[in-house]
């Protein structure tokens, strides 16, 4: 089997001793970074990029350490969600739905447990998942031409701007904004600099990772100040834990299903794993027999969610890999992470560097074992760490994030534009404006307008060969389909969220 | 009424405007492909009116926009974040850091000399992390004074 020889060619490279520590620490830090309310996934990535960079790390040392933090802020941010109430990441809402009243009811230690597990059967099976499909996708991208890339470019910021903001158009302002600051610097083809008014720390163009740290870390700061990180004691108490193998046991096709539903939307460009949580409790909720059961209580009501959101977080990872399209948030902060270890996504990864996809995925794979260890005996550990109270926490991030930038580039002039992204970050917040499609923006905008520049040199500036082939006609209907479709099925999605009156529920 | 949504809107479009503005002045070498450098940012420009002008003729609700004491409060803390921005290149990282990070905890969570505490001590705790453990290129104190 081709897959098993990569996979142990992967395990030779990720298995040592070495990466192994890697792992571990950035599944405890990873952990932390998703329990804390506030501080998720893209955040803690991005924070940790510039650091591991200053470091020195070596491009697989440091994606093991990285990816590692990425899954562990995934299955962390359940534990606020349960104990607090608090989503400790966005893909965590769901969890609150059915763990807080759990927590409540003196479940907290069961509530804890099945989502643990519920994590790693999502995450574990994505993982499998990324490892069957991600080869078979790259085999698909070699067909991919500069036109064909445009227009998957496009399709990525209108998925991901009709399904994660209520306002189609502050999305797309949101990418425009980005697009326009990735224009920012020296044009490739012609060397000739754009928009730097002289300035010459602009020459290189704009950071990502300035960018990125500051939308997503400073901007936290000057929210956090401003609602005074309302109250975060944990109000449930936590007894001792045991494995509820029965509750296991009833919930394990709820984790299934989330599974499933959560890796679809997780490939998909642009969904992501917020989407994933919220389509499997939605599904859950739909198919099981004890409706009202749902939002008071219900195990499976946090197996599914937490399943979904786990296998949208590894089913995002096959466009990233495979065709440098990130599927969300934080995908979008794993790639500007290869970018700055210079590694490209896109199917020449699996062909020239095999060895750095493969130690990644077995790296995923220990990774999963390590945090089901960490999650579920040592839950406790974490738990503790949630009472830090946040007039430490929020200081000391803010530094981590100056000292990240500092060490990178060394230059008041990177750290003034990151307090100027922080304010924008916290103005866009305040409109309910998404920022996530400024990163991709910074991130793609430069590959965009290449593909696009290269396409019409290809067909010597005719327009129409945007549309030529039936791959750019497939992926430029999707892309208007996911910008557009979601106005109208938002009425038809939200509402389900309330407690339902829907006449059609009452026949079962 | 004034909303935050109109006003946000009308900048972006001045800005857009700008932008324009400034990508004809691009120049562009003898090697040019068909589309240029130019072409690209029009576009963006472009929809960034269009969005904006979105914006103002139909804005949402309005957000809750922090008022008096509380935009004293964030104004103090972008301060802070600028002084440190260039504070920390000719004194190190400690002073600033502790700086820094002591006036935060106290706009979070009163108390200055609890605040003051904090702030020390996540500066030298900081310090020590990134430069003895970490090892990452960091001056702990002023040019001159050691470290």
């Amino acid at each position: 089997m081709d897959i098993l020889s990569n996979l142990a060619m992967g395990f030779e490279i990720a298995a040592s001793p070495y990466t192994l520590l890697l792992a571990v620490i950035g599944c405890f830090v990873g952990t932390i970074i998703g329990a804390l309310p506030g501080l998720g996934p893209s955040n803690g990535v991005a924070l940790l990029i510039p650091i591991s960079f200053s470091m020195g790390l070596d491009a697989i040392s440091a994606l093991v350490l990285l990816t590692s933090v990425y899954y562990g802020a995934m299955y962390g941010g359940r534990i606020s969600s349960i104990l607090l109430n608090i989503p400790g990441d966005e893909p965590a809402m769901m969890t609150t739905l059915d763990g807080y009243p759990m927590a409540k009811q003196g479940r907290a230690a069961e509530a804890l447990v099945v989502s643990g597990v519920a994590s790693f059967v999502g995450a574990f099976a994505a993982t499998i998942g990324l490892m069957i499909f991600a080869p078979y996708l790259a085999r698909v991208a070699f067909k991919f031409g500069p036109a064909e890339y445009f227009a998957l470019y496009m399709l990525a910021f209108c998925t991901l701007g009709g399904i994660g903001s209520n306002n189609q158009a502050k999305s797309a302002l949101a990418a425009a904004i980005g697009l326009a600051i990735a224009m920012i610097g020296l044009d490739k083809t012609t060397g000739m600099p754009r928009f730097t008014f002289g300035e010459l720390h602009l020459m290189d163009g704009v950071d990502f990772l300035v960018a990125i740290v500051g939308l997503f870390a400073v901007a936290e700061v000057f929210f956090f100040i401003e609602t005074h990180g309302k109250d975060s004691a944990i109000g449930v108490k936590l007894g001792k834990i045991l494995v509820p193998w029965k509750m296991l046991r009833q919930t394990s096709g709820a984790m299934a299903r989330g599974t499933g539903i959560g890796f679809v939307s997780g490939v998909l460009p642009g969904a992501g794993a917020s989407l994933g949580s919220f389509l499997a409790y939605m599904a859950e909720k739909s198919a099981s027999r004890d409706k009202a059961s749902f939002g008071t209580g219900n195990p499976a009501g946090v197996a599914a969610p937490e399943a979904g959101n786990n296998a949208a977080a590894g089913g995002a990872l096959v466009p990233m890999l495979t065709l440098g399209v990130p599927g969300s948030g934080t995908t979008a902060v794993l790639l500007a992470l290869l970018l700055t270890l210079n590694i490209t996504p896109g199917p020449l990864l699996f062909t020239e560097r095999p060895e750095v996809v493969w130690s990644l995925i077995a790296a995923l794979l220990i990774a999963n074992i390590v945090l089901l260890l960490m999650n579920v005996p040592m839950i406790k550990i974490f738990v503790h760490i949630l009472s830090v109270p946040a007039w430490i926490l929020l200081p000391g991030v803010t530094m981590v994030a100056f000292v990240g930038i500092y060490s990178l580039t060394g230059s008041s002039f990177d750290m003034l534009m990151m307090v100027g992204f922080g304010v924008l970050g916290y103005v866009m917040r305040k409109l309910s404006i998404p920022t996530v499609p400024v990163i991709l923006g910074i991130l793609l905008g430069n590959a965009m307008e290449d593909n696009l520049r290269r396409a019409m040199v290809l067909s010597n500036g005719d327009w129409t060969f945007l549309f030529s082939s039936p791959i750019a006609i497939g992926l430029w209907i999707a892309a208007i389909l996911g910008f557009v479709a979601p106005i109208f099925l938002r009425g038809l999605l939200k509402k389900p969220a309330l407690p339902d009156n829907d006449p059609t529920t009452i026949e079962d | 009424m004034i909303r935050g949504d109109r006003i946000f809107g009308s900048v972006v479009i001045v800005i857009a405007l700008g932008y324009i503005l400034s990508a004809r002045g691009i120049e562009t070498s003898f090697m040019s492909d068909p589309v240029g450098p130019r072409v690209f940012p029009y576009m963006i420009a472009a929809v960034m009116i269009v969005c904006s002008l979105v914006m103002v003729l139909r804005p949402d609700p309005e957000a809750d926009w922090p008022a008096g004491p509380m935009l004293v409060q964030l104004a103090i803390a972008f301060g802070v974040l600028v002084a440190y921005a260039y504070a920390i290149t000719p004194l190190g990282f400690i002073v600033p850091t502790a700086f820094a990070s002591g006036v935060l905890c106290w706009q979070i969570g009163g108390k200055p000399v609890r605040a003051a505490i904090t702030g020390m001590g996540l500066g030298i705790g900081l310090w020590v992390l990134f430069r003895l453990i970490l090892g990452l290129g960091l001056r702990g104190l002023p040019a001159g004074w050691g470290f």
